[in-house]
């Protein structure tokens, strides 16, 4: 793979590691991916829509990191400001992104072109929408390597029959239009273009989500054999927590903008600490658990443009005590596990401090009725 | 239209099973002709056929949740438009309550089975007309059909707008759409179908565009209406999970065919179909799994055949882990296999189980079909 791309613009790559060009300036030495502080706020109708609201997290090489949560917690928008993929009403307003210690958010528009695609790409959801219908799908391969590392019309050529067989397309099938192909080819052809750059981190925001089951189950599998292949590093947005159950190492769970939970998947789904981590984890359909208990989180998510003061989940939260609805509870970390919640100050073992009110989190309550002879059951109102 | 179909069919007086069967769909086939080319007609060729809805048997009982799960081009949602005739079955029979209805069309003649079988669409966002109230919107079908007086129709509006979960009703029937939030805009499409009370409600991916934390609420709120109003639902879903949580049955379909029918839990549990065993093994769950379990995993090769060019035999034969000769040239029936679950499968004759498949490696190859 790193054949192709050193011969690119040799120029700005100056350091090489693992057999990769970094970017000039780049500390080898640096983790890979040190988000710190982030807030990307969205300026609508006058109004500031605080979507991302210091947001920090870390990448090491070859890992896969699933950033969950529902729809406007700001999963997406902390990916794409990584790559500042922002519509025009979103700033990143403060904190850092540092890849190999350079960091981003400083940097142009124009400088930011030689690490998009080259050093972070993304693979997104609706394949239909983001391949263009008219051109053949080895075309669309080989355009930004002509265009962006410069490699001639026949190496190029070559390569992308290379990635096609890579992401498991017949070379032959790249001469296919998008329309021809199957939903699942389609999300495979967006992968092999996110990995025409040789990238460091492949960002896959709901990459499998319109899919069948069956084909995310192969889209999956695909990704975590290139991860392990290519040692790529991988970060999945997805408000499926199974899908991140399935494939990532760690989660880092969002709400209302903010980090709510962040460690390795094995802790946070066997021993969930923040109460929107548990609550999300029990309103999941779990054909591996009882099916008589799906929780429900009551209310909806605040309004961003005005946050309410303190924890932001507090409204909802089953748990919530005096502080929560006035201070911001710390970000404190447990071992391989990052909290914030008023439940585990810092200095506290990571145990709660509070056990749970009657009918909420684990007195988790049936959606299915039970047979008629028995009182009908209620579900969690927190 | 037809002498046999009343237009006011009422309740079947036979006793014994079909006493509670509220549904019945017997040999149901939807099959789409390929539109030919010039050049084909002229050759004479024959003309290709698209196997949407291939002989299906379904019974929904009184007050039943059946989950009908499949893939894309499975033919669940074709079985759905059939049930609220939208789509027209080229062979087979449609009954509601003991009557057959398959030959009931029109927009007169079906007035009343259109009352008593709802529609739940995916998207609530497309359903809903962004222009109109919520008011209008739910109160549209009493006008269509010519229900009511306009104090009936008001009523009967508020009535589904609260048992749907919006109250109070005279403040959401004034607003439009865009002011909702997914779950809410969810509430009204079902208001939309409660305000006819029907008896069945076919709910096509109802929730599966929403948010985990609204779905149960909604689904929730499903059940609820059963309860109260004794409705019976077919429930069609590409999630095995979801239907796993919400229905009393399951069916799978797999190209044009139910492959296995039966208690939820049993057919999670203990699939007796392959394709049911290797869609409940690569369902995801928000539990990680060891590199064992993971290995467990039937990940199938390619996708799911053209309906077009349906394979012989078996019709998931060339997708499946256990062929055998037979497979490939005869097609079994479902075969009971206890407990009120039936599967298609050779394996499965005589209530046998599947055999144990040797764990593969993980991560698993990945060959695509030709």
């Amino acid at each position: 793979m790193s054949a192709a791309t050193s011969g690119a613009n040799g120029a700005v790559a100056e350091t090489a590691v693992g057999g990769r060009l970094l970017p000039k300036l780049a500390d080898p030495a640096a983790p890979l991916l040190v988000v710190e502080n982030l807030k990307t706020y969205f300026s609508l109708d006058g109004a500031t829509v605080h979507a991302v609201d210091g947001v920090s997290f870390r990448l090491e090489r070859g890992e896969a990191l699933g950033i969950a949560g529902e729809s406007g917690c700001g999963k997406t928008t902390t990916a794409l400001s990584l790559i500042r993929l922002l519509p025009p009403n979103a700033k990143i307003e403060e904190g850092s992104i540092k890849l190999y210690g350079i960091d981003l958010v400083g940097k142009s528009d124009n400088a930011l072109r030689r690490y998009r695609w080259r050093e972070v790409s993304i693979v997104f959801q609706g394949a239909m929408n983001a391949l263009n219908p008219v051109h053949r799908l080895s075309d669309q391969i080989v355009e930004p390597l002509t265009q962006r590392l410069g490699l001639s019309e026949k190496a190029a050529r070559r390569r992308a029959g290379e990635l096609l067989e890579l992401v498991g397309i017949p070379k032959r099938r790249g001469g296919a239009y998008p329309h021809e192909l199957s939903g699942g080819m389609r999300q495979r052809a967006m992968i092999a273009m996110a990995l025409a750059c040789d990238p460091a981190i492949v960002i896959g925001d709901e990459p499998t989500t319109a899919l069948d089951v069956m084909v995310q189950a192969q889209i999956l599998a695909l990704l975590e054999d290139l991860r392990h292949k290519l040692g790529l590093s991988l970060i999945l947005i997805t408000h499926d927590l199974s899908v991140i159950a399935e494939t990532c190492d760690r989660v880092l769970v969002m709400y209302a903008g903010r980090v709510a939970e962040e460690g390795s998947v094995d802790e946070v789904f066997r021993r969930p600490r923040h109460p929107y981590t548990q609550k999300l984890l029990a309103a999941f359909p779990n054909i591996r658990a009882d099916r008589r208990t799906l929780d429900v989180i009551p209310g909806s998510p605040p309004d961003l443009r005005h946050p309410p003061p303190g924890c932001r989940f507090a409204p909802r939260c089953p748990f919530a005590m005096p502080v929560c609805t006035e201070v911001v509870p710390p970000e404190v970390t447990f071992g391989q596990v990052r909290v914030a919640c008023h439940l585990y100050p810092p200095g506290s073992d990571g145990t709660q401090v509070t056990t749970a009110p009657p009918n909420a989190i684990g007195a988790t309550v049936p959606l299915v009725e039970p047979p008629p002879a028995e009182p009908p059951l209620e579900i969690a109102r927190g | 239209m037809d002498e046999h179909v009343s237009s006011n069919p009422t309740p079947s007086t036979d006793p014994g099973p079909a006493a509670d069967e509220i549904l019945r769909l017997e040999g149901l086939e939807v099959h789409f002709p390929v539109r030919g080319g010039l050049i084909d007609s002229l050759l004479r060729r024959p003309r290709g056929v698209v196997r949407a809805v291939d002989g299906i048997d379904l019974t929904l009982r009184r007050g039943e949740v059946v989950g009908l799960v499949g893939e894309s081009g499975s033919g669940k949602t074709t079985t759905g438009r059939v049930v609220v005739k939208l789509t027209r079955q080229t062979a087979g029979r449609v009954s509601l309550d003991g009557q057959d209805v398959s030959t009931l069309w029109g927009t007169r003649a079906l007035r009343d089975y259109r009352r008593r079988v709802q529609l739940i669409f995916q998207d609530p966002y497309e359903t809903l007309n962004p222009k109109h109230t919520i008011r209008e919107f739910v109160m549209e079908p009493l006008v269509v059909n010519g229900i009511g007086t306009p104090a009936e129709r008001e009523s009967r509006v508020t009535d589904a707008l609260e048992a749907a979960g919006l109250r109070p009703a005279r403040d959401f029937a004034a607003r439009y759409p865009h002011e909702q939030s997914g779950g809410q805009r969810q509430r009204v499409v079902i208001a939309g179908a409660l305000v006819m009370d029907p008896q069945v409600i076919v709910a096509d991916e109802p929730v599966s565009l929403l948010d985990v934390s609204i779905r149960t609420e909604l689904l929730r709120l499903m059940l609820d209406l059963r309860a109260e109003r004794g409705l019976t639902y077919l429930f069609i879903t590409h999630d095995l999970s979801l239907a796993w949580v919400i229905a009393d049955r399951i069916a799978v379909m797999y190209l044009g065919k139910i492959m296995e029918i039966g208690p939820a839990e049993q057919v999670i549990r203990s699939p007796h179909n392959p394709y049911t065993q290797a869609l409940v093994s690569v369902s995801p769950t928000p539990e990680p799994r060891t590199a064992g379990e993971r290995a467990k995993r039937t990940i199938l090769v390619g996708e799911t055949p053209d309906a077009a060019n349906v394979p012989t035999g078996c019709r998931f034969n060339p997708r499946c882990p256990y062929v055998f000769d037979r497979c490939r040239v005869e097609e079994p029936p479902l075969f009971d296999v206890g407990g009120g679950q039936s599967a298609a499968c050779w394996l499965a004759e005589g209530g046998r189980s599947l055999p144990v498949l040797p764990a593969r490696p993980d991560p698993i190859p990945d060959p695509m079909p030709a």
